[in-house]
């Protein structure tokens, strides 16, 4: 028994000096809904958390938990962070979301990150990317690629950020080809690479010549390549996986916004905000256009160009919804509430959303 | 290329597999034993196939490697249920944790890299036939062993005598004991084979399917497989029909939702399911053919008399 | 080689130490696997097993993660005993959270001590009848109910993603997929901290299904169809009864551990309410040796086990894999160690000379 004890209490001190040495750095914890090895949303979080580190050095230290469900487990993984000693939790998942005002009320003395959702508090920020500007652009390069006029979308989950995607997606390659058509298939997973692939090899049997996803694997572009038709990446560059095939991919790029996050902290000018970046401020970059003639490649270049300029807006009116009616009239865009619940789709879209 | 053609294309993909892992099971549980570690042993073939194709460059190591990772990984199984006479249904649960665990830390370096593909076949002449050509002779060998491992498993088991002692060990190891049979041999062997084919399975999943690796990636198509032996009622031509049904439903149900109709993604994803569980029922009807195959002693541990 | 021996009786001696031998053994093993993988073996073994036991804070996530665990798993020690494969817990959990979620979500207005017991009550129902569905075609067509629960625990959230993406949806909400957020006495009271009423519950049912199956009839049965069949038929015990009984009950189990679940700790109906308790509550019946009381120490291990692999994560920066893959073998050394419990095991060289375990 005797000898246990001293096993436990050595390991107790050498857990506590380890924890010691990190106590005057800042305590940056993360939370991820998936593994970093999905190589898609959680990979880029992982990728922003690696840029806290390079960009602040001996500043902070970083930690993350993967995996954590939303629900029960999640409400702990953050206590666990806080009672850690984490001074900044980024909570990178919209289910994480009542968890985490839950855990903030009782400790208002730690700042935390909530990616995609709307609710915040004195001490609960919200941040989220307008991928919607990303797909505006490669849905414009699509009404250009597509010789058939056509696209496969291969969706997640019903939810407004993807609604929005398809939307915005039809409306780039609206204002290239007015006819332009896409079909919508729903995996229910945001990441399972055979069905995203079986969705793939479906699209495309039904005449679909561009492919373009909001899943997280590269199934989908890998399909694209075997079939010899083009396709964009998502989350992440995934030009490794058809180098003849993708056209450009829309990557989420969180570091900037959390090396400026976890530097106001450090200098205490953090406050509670919604951000809401796009290509202007860096949270959306697009991977190098490929795979197109040049004046594709320069029309892409304009289009995003003109979004990080403000010259255009992905929504701007006349809008039409599925059933005709004018939902955003000439000269005026949706606003960020009404684009964040967004639950309807554009004209000239072929499917039913839930009601 | 014309839409038949094309489903039909998708759905041998969709259901090999399936059909993989679940012969391998049903040879498993013929002899008696029930290995709820199919998934682990799946994806731990899917991430050492991966691996070993990526680090040689040669999609064929992969595939052995794969089929090597799978009956390495049952052994500790076969040793526990069968020397020390564990409970089967909790030693395969713990052996798809184990299985899980350890190919998200082997994968782990590997992630975000594309694999090495297994080539399709190409017959010249046979193989450009439109329509029979890609269909019959365009796949890849792991399709085509799915086949050749379902057609000998049938053999094996019902035209060898071989074959019918690991039956007889099944319905009755006590019996089969006494009449000098070596169950406990027999039933490792068994075991190792279903770990092989479960972690081919998994290398086609990485090499052939979707030639990558990503956590994970098995998503549950090892709990299919072992559900598709009990739809099977044991009965290797079954499998066969299980398994392309399944995977024959489940596009069946991806193509409606391109075409538009607007029925709720969710209810055409529960379809396989669905489907499934009413094909069981019909065919469990006739019970004296459910119970002629049912190997009454499965998951019973079995220890011999001294 | 090896081989076994079976006892004339149980070893007592045995029953008690095994756990800690497949412990110990768990130890040694884990601690090569942290080495290996480059950590230190001590520290990582503490973080796993007692750093978990050192806060007040840590206890009580430890009671909340086993709770649904021990009451599914009770419930699935019944029906496993009598050979009844219910491996569709999940669902029936998926089931039961939905049917106790209709009064927050379509009877907003009835909010008191009593619209509580009724959520309860619906979610047992709800689970009841979800499995009673596998124990039906088991008992009039046969069907194997491995397969049907299995295949049922994916229509089941499916039918859940449905229901919070269309008719459940919070109208409130952003056209997100969530319910209305639950309140009052929609809301498990706690206890304590983050424990709920869900333990009290978790509780009771252990004491009752011990008493259920050492002390009453139907527990008589359970055990007789389990082990010798034959001999239960001859005693006039239906097969059928005991399907559809030992179904019910661990469904109607499993549905209370999902309205508990939802309404206690969640507050909200959701797409992704369990993360498998379902099927780690197999694991749980198991351990537990199908006995109600081993079943819910089993539930407090696993627990213990998810616990320390997040504390290891954060603390030692041990990847959250290691964690299952630990899992899976402590749980390779616990069944290896009970094989103790009931057989003798020997040693042999080929010829020569025997050595053996006490």
């Amino acid at each position: 028994m005797k000898k246990w004890k001293i096993l436990a209490a050595a390991a107790a001190l050498a857990l506590a000096s380890g924890v010691a040495q990190a106590a005057d750095k800042l305590k940056v914890g993360f939370i991820y809904v998936g593994p970093i090895g999905d190589h898609g949303w959680s990979y880029q979080h992982d990728q922003g958390r690696l840029a806290i580190e390079k960009a602040l050095g001996d500043k902070v230290k970083t930690s993350y938990l993967e995996k954590v469900p939303e629900g029960p487990d999640a409400e702990r993984a953050l206590e666990r962070l806080v009672r850690s000693g984490h001074k900044l939790i980024f909570a990178t998942s919209f289910g994480y979301m009542d968890t985490v005002l839950k855990v903030a009320k009782r400790h208002p003395d730690v700042k935390f990150e909530h990616a995609t959702g709307y609710k915040r508090a004195k001490n609960v920020a919200t941040y989220s990317s307008r991928f919607y500007e990303g797909r505006y652009i490669i849905g414009r390069i699509a009404g250009k690629m597509s010789k058939k006029g056509m696209a496969g979308y291969i969706a997640s989950f019903p939810i407004p950020e993807v609604v929005r995607g398809i939307n915005a997606f039809l409306l780039g390659a609206q204002s290239v080809n007015p006819d332009f058509k896409i079909k919508v298939v729903w995996v229910n997973t945001w990441y399972d690479p055979g069905k995203e692939a079986d969705a793939a090899k479906v699209l495309i049997s039904q005449g679909a010549d561009i492919i373009t996803q909001h899943t997280d694997s590269a199934a989908p572009m890998q399909v694209a390549a075997e079939k010899g038709v083009y396709a964009f990446g998502q989350a992440s560059d995934m030009i490794k996986f058809g180098p003849k095939t993708q056209l450009t991919a829309i990557i989420d790029n969180w570091g900037p916004y959390y090396v400026k996050r976890a530097k106001a902290v450090l200098d205490g000018t953090w406050k509670s905000e919604d951000t809401w970046g796009g290509l202007k401020s860096g949270m959306v970059v697009m991977a190098p256009y490929t795979n197109m003639p040049d004046d594709v490649k320069k029309m892409a270049e304009e289009t995003e160009a003109a979004i990080r300029d403000g010259k255009l807006h992905p929504f701007a009116g006349p809008i039409y919804d599925q059933e005709g009616k004018l939902r955003v009239k000439k000269g005026e865009t949706l606003s960020d509430q009404e684009l964040l619940g967004m639950n309807w789709y554009v004209k000239g879209v072929d499917d039913k959303l839930p009601k | 290329m014309n839409g038949l053609e094309a489903f039909l294309l998708t759905v041998i993909t969709a259901s090999t597999p399936l059909l993989l892992a679940a012969i391998g099971e049903l040879v498993v549980e013929r002899s008696g034993v029930l290995n709820l570690g199919v998934e682990g042993m799946m994806v731990m073939g899917a991430v050492s196939a991966f691996v070993a194709a990526y680090a040689t460059g040669n999609p064929w190591i992969g595939v052995l490697a794969g089929a090597a990772a799978g009956a390495l990984l049952s052994l500790p199984f076969a040793f526990l249920t069968q020397t020390l006479a564990t409970n089967q249904v909790a030693t395969g649960l713990a052996l798809t944790l184990l299985g899980l665990g350890l190919s998200g830390l082997l994968g782990e370096k590997f992630v975000g890299q594309p694999g090495v593909p297994l080539p399709k076949l190409h017959i010249p002449g046979l193989s450009d036939i439109p329509f029979i050509g890609p269909v019959l002779f365009g796949h890849d060998v792991l399709v085509y062993a799915s086949f050749a491992f379902t057609a000998g498993v049938m053999w094996f088991l019902f035209r060898t005598r071989a074959g019918l002692v690991l039956r007889a060990i099944g319905v009755n190891h006590t019996a089969a004991h006494a009449l000098g049979y070596p169950v406990v041999k027999v039933r490792y062997m068994a075991i190792l084979f279903g770990g092989a084919l479960a972690g081919l399975a998994g290398a086609y999943l990485s090499l052939s399917y979707t030639p990558q690796w990503i956590e994970n990636m098995t998503a549950g198509r090892g709990w299919i497989a072992l559900a598709l032996v009990v739809f099977a009622t044991w009965r290797p031509l079954r499998v066969l029909a299980g398994a392309y049904l399944f995977g024959a439903v489940w596009i069946l149900g991806l193509y409606v939702q391109a075409l538009g109709f607007g029925l709720p993604s969710q209810l055409l994803t529960a379809l396989p399911y669905i489907v499934t569980i009413v094909a069981l029922v019909i065919i469990s009807r006739n019970r004296t053919l459910t119970l002629t195959n049912t190997p009454a002693s499965i998951g019973i541990p079995f220890v011999p008399d001294r | 080689m090896i081989w076994l021996e079976k006892r004339p009786a149980p070893s007592r001696l045995w029953a008690v130490l095994s756990p800690f031998a497949a412990i110990g053994m768990a130890l040694v093993a884990g601690a090569v696997m942290f080495a290996v993988l480059g950590h230190d073996p001590l520290e990582a073994l503490y973080v796993y097993f007692l750093e978990p036991l050192t806060s007040a804070w840590s206890i009580e996530e430890l009671i909340v993660k086993a709770t649904p665990l021990a009451i599914i798993g009770v419930g699935l020690a019944m029906a496993y005993r009598a050979n009844v494969w219910n491996i569709g817990a999940e669902g029936q959990l998926v089931m039961g959270a939905v049917a106790g979620s209709v009064i927050p979500v379509l009877l907003p207005g009835w909010n008191d001590p009593t619209a509580l017991l009724a959520m309860l009550l619906l979610g047992a129902l709800g689970g009841a009848l979800w499995g009673w569905i596998p124990a039906l075609l088991k008992n009039r067509f046969n069907a194997n109910e491995i397969l049907t629960s299995l295949m049922l625990v994916y229509v089941a959230q499916l039918f859940l993603d449905w229901l919070v993406r269309g008719p459940f949806r919070d109208p409130q909400g952003f056209n997100f997929p969530k319910s209305v957020t639950f309140e009052g006495w929609h809301v498990m009271p706690a206890i304590s901290g983050r424990v709920h009423l869900g333990t009290i519950i978790a509780l009771l049912a252990v004491v009752a299904l011990w008493v259920v199956l050492n002390r009453m009839r139907y527990g008589f049965e359970v055990r007789v169809m389990g082990s010798a069949p034959r001999a239960g038929a001859f005693a006039g015990f239906s097969a059928a009864r005991v399907t559809s009984a030992s179904f019910l009950l661990s469904g109607a189990l499993a549905g209370l551990a999902g309205i508990g679940e939802v309404s206690g700790s969640i507050g909200q109906l959701q797409p992704s309410i369990s993360p498998g308790y379902g099927f780690t509550a197999i694991i749980a019946a198991f351990l537990g040796r199908l006995s109600p009381f081993g079943v819910l120490f089993a539930s407090l291990l696993l627990a213990l086990t998810y616990l320390g692999g997040e504390s290891a994560q954060l603390a030692l920066n041990i990847s959250g894999k290691t964690a299952q893959a630990f899992q899976g073998m402590l749980l390779f050394f616990i069944l290896a160690a009970d094989t103790l419990v009931n057989y003798r095991i020997h040693f042999r060289r080929s010829g020569a000379g025997e050595g053996g375990t006490p």
